[in-house]
């Protein structure tokens, strides 16, 4: 009778651990992938309006892959906030997807984990050749003298936007293209008490403060990191940059108050579209953004992002970071089916559907020469790409570039919101902080 | 009637003597078959991952090692070292989020508390619509964090949100204050936490008071002893207990919160809002360098363990002086 | 008692003042949800223009949130019944047996609370994929490891909650039922379970919450087809848009269930909660 109450409970604890796994597997709702050659994984970043869009205009053009080729495509669309942890956890563990999108500016970073198949000339050629792809472009795509491990799959680039209505009422007639004339322009254009104001930035996005250090750190003839790799953040050409790129909010005053807040592109875009900013700085993508916000394709114009007027001494005439996406090969996985994909979204006809689609740039030649990309705006975009666009640091720790610098700068702009000027000395000890925390991270 | 956790001494229920011999195995057994499964899940999730969070923290584990994780070059102490060195940044940085961390526990839970106990105390006489209110009380409890923080992130924003559109409707405010922004993010922040727990806190003081016997009461007004006396006097000793587990509680989830910085400044956190769970987020997954995120998150361990340790020892002495 | 003037006083001045903390933003989620979405972009305003429920319609379509919804349905429900069975019978050992190592069983899982979770999160999720490339049985990338790390997270809060409450019910009745001949499950399970519902009710709600709540682990141990609502909520914040309205709205959505049920449940949490600390 002991037996058989001891034999009871543990009948029930058994009973509780098959139903634990049994609950478990029949909760599993997504069957192992991999071992499979007529299967590959996608891991796509959110280039459209929503995660679901991007799905239905990838999946018929992967649909069409798997007519043309056998090979079945599982697509997954992972929102930004989290595509670089869950690369993360892929190439540590090693359980990941054949194919994955990544930021550009990733390149270097990613490119030193290994964890990609690299593109070498043999790899490159079963892709197209790596003479398709556009130059600028190709340049994003790892550290300089090394194997790169992703190619470009979308192209972005900053450029301009200005409501045309009001660059008439003001009685602007031309775009501006010095940044002199950028801040006449933009001091005409604001007027605090009618609440309208010059131009609207994405102030709190660290990536964004990053990139406008880094684009106006060119034209100043700075530069983050010195041949070697090693951080050069603290240079007096680096902090002009940062100075004049605060100064929109702080000494200029012609900056939406609310810049500083603005964590997203699309809450610049919020501005831009209601009229509170007459000109806004973004990237190309935000031409989809701009029409979800009720404006008309004729009511705004695009302009090259203005550039300073001399060049400072060392200066470089670049106005935009080569931006985009690239698209890379996890290493021991179905290569071969993985090359195939990126071939297929690499090809004239993808890269014209899909750019078109979501709004960016053409990454190889054929592609670019399309008509889809001849119209005005695109046209500017696609110059600014091709020839006075430069890369991002391409180093291991361009991310801790990113979020420090980026950081420095969003923490300046949010001290300027409250009120509190940011002094030459100060720009100059958050740039020394920032490459001191870089220090430590080797 | 009131003892405090855990006093009670736990001696086996049923004595030897007189029970069959075929007890005695499966009695020394049992135990363990109880604790088994929930020892087995402690082991998988808890106790080896942080195990292994540990040992990481001995290596230069960053992205040139992130695939191979296992062959990262044995760093000894020179994580700890980068972590506490007060001379650069990084030491700094974390130094201030420790201290930027204990300060938003002491506000969450000192506040969340005197809300509380105030919310408790009042919902005891019996006021019309009771339990109504307390309902409408516990529903920012009920939230799921993320929902919560959103809508604060909404009422913030400085354009479009409605603190700045009351501050400037009631004349209180200039309506032109950067809530997220700067040193006030930290007050949003704890603000937030405070919306969150301090429902938290009532549920358990109500519970707390609930307990106490209303004969004492009745006492202690014979004696003539005001609301308040009888407040300090009878409410607060006799809530001891109650008290001490509540503020334990209060201080582990707040101290450990990741989900409320997180949420509310979406990985473009401020410094004066820098918790250490993000502060280590930061630096683990942003920048991949494990290594000495681990180093971190183990000195923040350690330190938690010191701190509650020390803070169980004192009050059950307290208690058993008392 | 006697309650003079002031007393009514303050008790008015106070419980309308944490009313009104406490409802407003209540009210702003639930008139957002209703608004169009020009009325949220600009200034604030206390009433909608227009009503609609547009919003109400637009999450399901943005968002796949009606899967979200199933997934946090079926993780929050299986780990948290798994971890107020596996709590109940761990506190039933501690309260009512003593062996070896008990107090350093119960004190590790107690401190295991302390654990900060990015500790080990990268580390859990390394030995998931093992645990799944050697027996077969993947743990990531779906809800089954979501589970069983969320049964396991609540477990400590879940054990320390019931041994308090274990002891608060008095031994004697378990006693009588040892001495009548019943095998010690059967008294867990007919005299110590029933009188200990409120404590495992408000435990379980506990666990319920906080799995229902949780973003770090499942932002990394999900995929488009696991991912539940904390973690799908991301996506209506994307770098083109913020659909303000559809965001409330999908907050009401995702609220009203697990706010409903807590309080139909509150009168146990109450008791449950305190019993092990006061009696």
């Amino acid at each position: 009778m002991r037996f058989r109450t001891f034999g009871k409970f543990r009948k029930f604890t058994a009973t509780l651990a098959a139903v634990l796994v049994a609950a478990g597997l029949a909760a599993c709702s997504s069957g192992p992938s991999g071992g499979d050659p007529m299967t590959i994984t996608y891991w796509a970043s959110n280039q459209g309006p929503t995660v679901q869009r991007d799905k239905e205009i990838l999946t018929p053009e992967l649909e069409a892959f798997t007519r043309q080729t056998g090979i079945k495509v599982n697509l997954e669309v992972i929102d930004w906030q989290h595509l670089l942890d869950r690369i993360t956890t892929a190439t540590t563990s090693g359980d990941g997807p054949d194919v994955v999108n990544i930021g550009n500016t990733w390149s270097a970073s990613l490119q030193a984990t290994g964890a990609f198949v690299d593109f070498d000339d043999a790899t490159l050629a079963k892709v197209g050749g790596g003479d398709k792809f556009l130059a600028t472009s190709m340049s994003s795509t790892g550290a300089a003298g090394i194997t790169p491990t992703s190619v470009p799959i979308y192209g972005l680039s900053y450029g301009l936007f200005y409501n045309k209505k009001a660059f008439e009422a003001a009685g602007i007639t031309s775009p501006p293209a010095s940044w002199s004339d950028f801040l006449a322009a933009a001091k005409k254009l604001t007027d605090p008490a009618a609440g309208t104001y010059g131009i609207s930035l994405a102030g709190a996005s660290y990536t964004e403060g990053a990139h406008f250090a880094f684009i106006l750190g060119k034209q100043h003839g700075g530069s983050f990191f010195d041949a070697s790799g090693r951080p050069t953040f603290a240079t007096p050409q680096n902090v002009a940059a940062i100075e004049q790129y605060i100064a929109l909010l702080g000494t200029e005053k012609v900056a939406v108050p609310s810049s500083a807040e603005h964590a997203r592109t699309a809450d610049a875009v919020a501005d831009f579209t209601s009229g509170k900013a007459a000109m806004m700085i973004a990237q190309t993508n935000t031409t989809a953004a701009i029409a979800a916000g009720g404006m008309a394709e004729g009511d705004y114009g695009v302009a090259p992002m203005p550039i300073n007027d001399p060049l400072p001494a060392g200066g470089e005439r670049v106005n935009s970071h080569v931006a985009g996406i690239n698209i890379a090969a996890f290493k021991d996985k179905n290569t071969d089916g993985a090359l195939k994909l990126i071939e297929f979204l690499t090809s004239p006809a993808e890269q014209v559907k899909l750019n078109q689609e979501f709004g960016s740039l053409p990454v190889t030649k054929d592609a670019a020469a399309d008509p889809a990309f001849q119209g005005a705006k695109t046209k500017i975009f696609l110059e600014e790409l091709a020839t006075t666009s430069a890369p991002m640091p391409m180093v291991p720790n361009e991310s801790q570039f990113e979020t420090t610098v980026g950081s420095a700068v969003k923490e300046m702009l949010a001290q300027i919101a409250g009120g509190k000027p940011v002094t030459q000395a100060e720009v100059q000890a958050a740039l020394a902080g920032a490459q001191q925390k870089l220090g430590g991270t080797g | 009637m009131v003892t405090p956790v855990g006093t009670r001494p736990a001696v086996p229920a049923v004595p030897r003597t007189g029970r069959r011999r075929g007890w005695s195995p499966s009695r020394r057994v049992l135990p363990y078959l109880l604790i088994g499964p929930a020892l087995l899940f402690e082991l998988l999730v808890h106790v080896i991952p942080m195990l292994t969070g540990v040992s990481i923290s001995f290596l230069q584990l960053n992205q040139f090692y992130l695939r191979r994780w296992l062959q990262a070059p044995f760093a000894g102490l020179a994580n700890y070292r980068i972590a506490f060195d007060l001379q650069s940044e990084i030491g700094l940085d974390l130094l201030r989020s420790v201290g930027i961390t204990l300060a938003y526990s002491a506000v969450v839970v000192s506040v969340s508390w005197l809300f509380g106990i105030f919310g408790a105390t009042l919902l005891q006489s019996s006021v019309r619509g009771r339990s109504l209110l307390r309902t409408f009380f516990l529903i920012p409890y009920a939230l799921p964090v993320f929902t919560a923080v959103i809508v604060w992130k909404f009422m913030l924003d400085h354009d479009s949100g409605l603190v700045n559109h009351v501050l400037a409707g009631t004349g209180l405010g200039d309506g032109n204050t950067f809530w997220l922004l700067g040193d006030n993010a930290f007050i949003s922040m704890a603000l937030i936490g405070i919306w969150r727990l301090w429902p938290f806190a009532l549920l358990t003081l109500m519970a707390g008071l609930q307990s106490i016997p209303t004969e004492v009461y009745e006492a202690a007004e014979v004696d003539g002893a005001n609301r308040w006396q009888q407040f300090t006097g009878l409410t607060l000793p006799m809530l001891r207990p109650v008290n001490q587990v509540l503020v334990l509680v209060l201080f582990l989830w707040t101290f450990n919160d990741f989900n409320v910085p997180f949420t509310l400044f979406a990985g473009s956190t401020p410094a004066s809002a820098d918790l250490v769970s993000v502060h280590v987020y930061q630096s683990s997954f942003i920048t991949w360098n494990f290594g000495l995120g681990s180093a971190m998150s183990v000195t923040l361990l350690v330190f938690l363990l010191v701190v509650t340790s020390l803070y169980i020892a004192v009050t059950s002495r307290r208690a058993r002086n008392a | 008692m006697h309650e003079s003037r002031t007393f009514r006083t303050i008790r008015f001045i106070g419980l309308a003042g944490l009313m009104v903390f406490t409802v407003t933003p209540l009210y702003v989620i639930v008139s957002t949800a209703v608004k169009p979405l020009g009325d949220v972009q600009n200034v604030f305003h206390w009433i909608p223009s227009t009503i609609t429920f547009q919003a109400f319609v637009d999450v399901w379509s943005t968002v796949p949130l009606a899967r979200y919804f199933v997934n946090s349905l079926i993780v929050a429900t299986c780990s948290s019944v798994f971890s107020v069975a596996l709590a109940v019978l761990a506190a039933y050992a501690i309260s009512r047996y003593t062996f070896r190592g008990r107090e350093l069983f119960r004190m590790a899982v107690l401190s295991t609370q302390m654990f900060p979770g990015i500790l080990f999160l990268l580390p859990l999720y390394l030995i998931y994929v093992n645990i799944g490339q050697l027996t077969g049985l993947k743990l990531n990338g779906n809800l089954s490891g979501l589970i069983i790390t969320y049964l396991t997270l609540t477990l400590p809060f879940s054990i320390w909650m019931l041994v308090g409450y274990f002891n608060s019910i008095p031994r004697d009745l378990d006693e009588a039922g040892l001495v009548d001949g019943a095998s010690p499950t059967r008294v867990l399970w007919s005299i110590v379970l029933p009188a200990a519902r409120p404590g495992i009710v408000a435990v379980g709600i506990y666990a319920f919450m906080t799995s229902w709540s949780e973003a770090l682990f499942a932002s990394v141990l999900t995929d488009s087809a696991s991912k539940t609502l904390a973690v799908g909520f991301a996506e209506f914040t994307t770098q083109i848009a913020v659909y303000w309205n559809q965001i409330m709205a999908a907050s009401v959505v995702v609220s009203v269930p697990i706010v409903a049920g807590f309080l139909l449940m509150q009168r146990y949490l109450v008791q449950g909660l305190t019993a092990g600390a006061v009696k």
